[in-house]
């Protein structure tokens, strides 16, 4: 997906959701509820958080430290965490 | 031509778990090479070719085995963190395994990979110790077995607060020790619950192509990656200087300098390396216990039929001993041929027409490295022979008897044998110490702050367990530290 000027939170919500297809493919991600945590409805332990931290680093270049992880607890709760710091990355004008 | 001399991340050996953690690392942008003395991947877990023909070493099935869409267990983690999917393993279930006591194996529990079987097989031949099995498996399953800080405790003990009956004990053992097991006589709990957990609350499988097809797809997910390897070229010692590893020196002479280390070759294998540096102890006793004092032969047996066809059909793997008690201890002889393991790699399931084209019997028994390490090249050759006649007699008593005595030897192609000596000579494993060091280190350090362990002498057993060794290690020490 291409990173536009203005990431939307359903933009933020499809970035980690892409990401835990590529490390989840056995996770059925069809009808994730962007309200609940993730880790209540998808088999997801701390390797794999730890490692949708790592794809939003080599991928997007956003770097998320430790003591904010839980901001993305949920996909609404990353969306909120996230867009700011996408829009801060993307150019200007 | 790799010929870059500074890496992130040099990892001396490519086994499963230097492999491992290269994908890690490469996957993640590290620049990364993987050194490695001999000339074929895989470390314990390999093969070799004579006459044209493949022999594996090392793996007889890989271990935790679940069926797709069993998540949170060991295999499904590694898969994830290698971005491996489920089928380019093709892993193939085993038909059943089972244990043989008694100098016949009178007494014989079947399991398979789903469960039940073990249970029911306990709950009928001991009937007065199914219910603490199962009190002892709840304990088992609430343990928390990767924690990287447990403290150890003595596995018998707690075993036996369940279990009062010897026989079954010994049983239960056996299989765990000779899968992975550095200690004698004893396993540190959180290792016995590991190994239970990958042999019989999870399972035996096997890629129709053996370990190779493992390797493929490491060597082929660590290319695509990024990551460099340089084969035949061994790290012949680490400069150190200020607490930290500055230096590898290579067998060509070459140096190369990273910024992080990994080691995959043992601990002490790794400390003999380190030749400036920290006060590391070396004295012979010092190193005398961190040195493993279990080894192995194995012989192989190539067969120009299936097993099935001499009445050996149905057992993939059996733990077989013939005494009254089991004695997993390094043996006062060359070889102890009372307890083993027979595995038939024919008997996986692989699928309706697909078997193996021939024939394959190996049998696994401890063996003192001491006694084979000096000899003569005459006396190790008839000492072999001797012992291969030995061992495979001594493993036939846990089979179906053959429908006529000479059955197997008509039926035999070829036959290989390895030894404590095979392994040191190919491993750089100190002592044939397939399993490595009796103490493990489960978070990896060393005397120098950025040098760290992986595989065998980290602790997490077995081939899944080796991968996830250096996951784990390549997570803990490089990636989170960002």
């Amino acid at each position: 997906m291409p990173l536009t000027a203005n990431m939307t939170k359903d933009e933020c919500k499809k970035v980690v959701l892409d990401i835990i297809a590529d490390i989840a493919p056995d996770e059925d991600l069809t009808n994730v509820k962007p309200d609940i945590r993730l880790r209540d409805q998808l088999q997801l332990d701390s390797m794999d958080f730890l490692d949708i931290v790592m794809e939003l680093r080599k991928r997007h270049g956003i770097e998320v430290p430790e003591k904010d992880y839980q901001q993305l607890a949920s996909l609404d709760s990353s969306a909120e965490y996230l867009a700011p710091k996408f829009n801060a990355l993307a150019p200007k004008g | 031509m790799n010929t870059r001399s500074h890496y992130d991340v040099a990892i001396i050996g490519a086994g499963m778990s230097g492999l491992a953690a290269g994908i890690r690392l490469a996957h993640f942008g590290k620049q990364v090479c993987i050194f490695e003395r001999h000339n074929t991947v895989g470390g314990l877990n390999s093969f070799y070719s004579i006459g044209g023909r493949k022999f594996d070493v090392g793996l007889h099935a890989m271990t935790n085995f679940v069926r797709p869409g069993v998540k949170g267990t060991p295999l499904g983690k590694l898969l994830r963190q290698l971005r491996i999917e489920r089928d380019e393993f093709a892993l193939c279930e085993q038909k059943q395994s089972r244990m043989a006591f008694g100098p016949r194996g009178e007494t014989s529990l079947r399991f398979t990979n789903d469960f039940a079987v073990l249970e029911s097989e306990i709950a009928a031949k001991f009937p007065t110790q199914i219910d603490g099995f199962r009190r002892l498996v709840a304990v088992v399953r609430g343990y928390d077995d990767v924690s990287l800080d447990a403290q150890p405790v003595s596995a018998r003990a707690i075993v036996r607060r369940h279990l009062n009956e010897p026989l079954l004990e010994d049983m239960l053992f056996c299989p765990l020790m000779y899968y992975g097991s550095a200690t004698e006589r004893d396993m540190e709990f959180g290792q016995f619950v590991i190994m239970f957990k990958a042999l019989f609350l999870e399972g035996f499988a096997r890629p129709f192509e053996g370990v190779r097809l493992v390797l493929r797809v490491l060597l082929e997910k660590y290319r695509a990656a990024g990551g460099e390897r340089r084969m035949k070229c061994g790290v012949q010692r680490i400069i150190a200087r200020a607490g930290l590893a500055t230096t590898l020196v290579l067998d060509s002479g070459d140096e190369i300098t990273a910024d992080h280390v990994i080691s995959s070759i043992g601990a002490p294998e790794t400390e003999r390396l380190i030749a400036l540096g920290p006060e590391i102890d070396r004295s012979a006793d010092a190193v005398a216990t961190k040195v493993g004092r279990l080894s192995f032969v194995e012989t192989i047996t190539i067969l120009n039929r299936q097993p099935a066809e001499l009445g050996w059909g149905s057992d993939t793997i059996i733990f077989f001993n013939d005494s009254e008690r089991f004695h997993y201890e390094r043996p006062a002889t060359q070889v102890d041929p009372r307890s083993g393991v027979i595995c038939l790699p024919n008997n996986f399931d692989y699928g309706p027409g697909r078997e193996l084209s021939e024939g394959i019997l190996r049998v696994t028994c401890l063996a003192d490295y001491d006694h084979w390490a000096n000899l003569s090249e005459d006396h190790y050759r008839a000492d072999k022979q001797r012992w291969f006649e030995a061992v495979q007699r001594s493993a036939q008593r846990f089979l179906p008897p053959l429908a006529e005595p000479g059955a197997l030897a008509a039926a035999t192609l070829t036959t290989d044998m390895f030894t404590p000596r095979t392994i040191t000579k190919f491993t750089g494993h100190f002592g044939g110490a397939i399993y490595g060091a009796p103490v493990k280190n489960r978070q990896g350090r060393t005397a120098l702050a950025n040098l760290y362990l992986c595989g065998t002498d980290q602790g997490f057993l077995g081939i899944v367990g080796a991968m996830l060794s250096g996951i784990s290690m390549a997570n803990y020490h490089v990636l989170q530290k960002g």
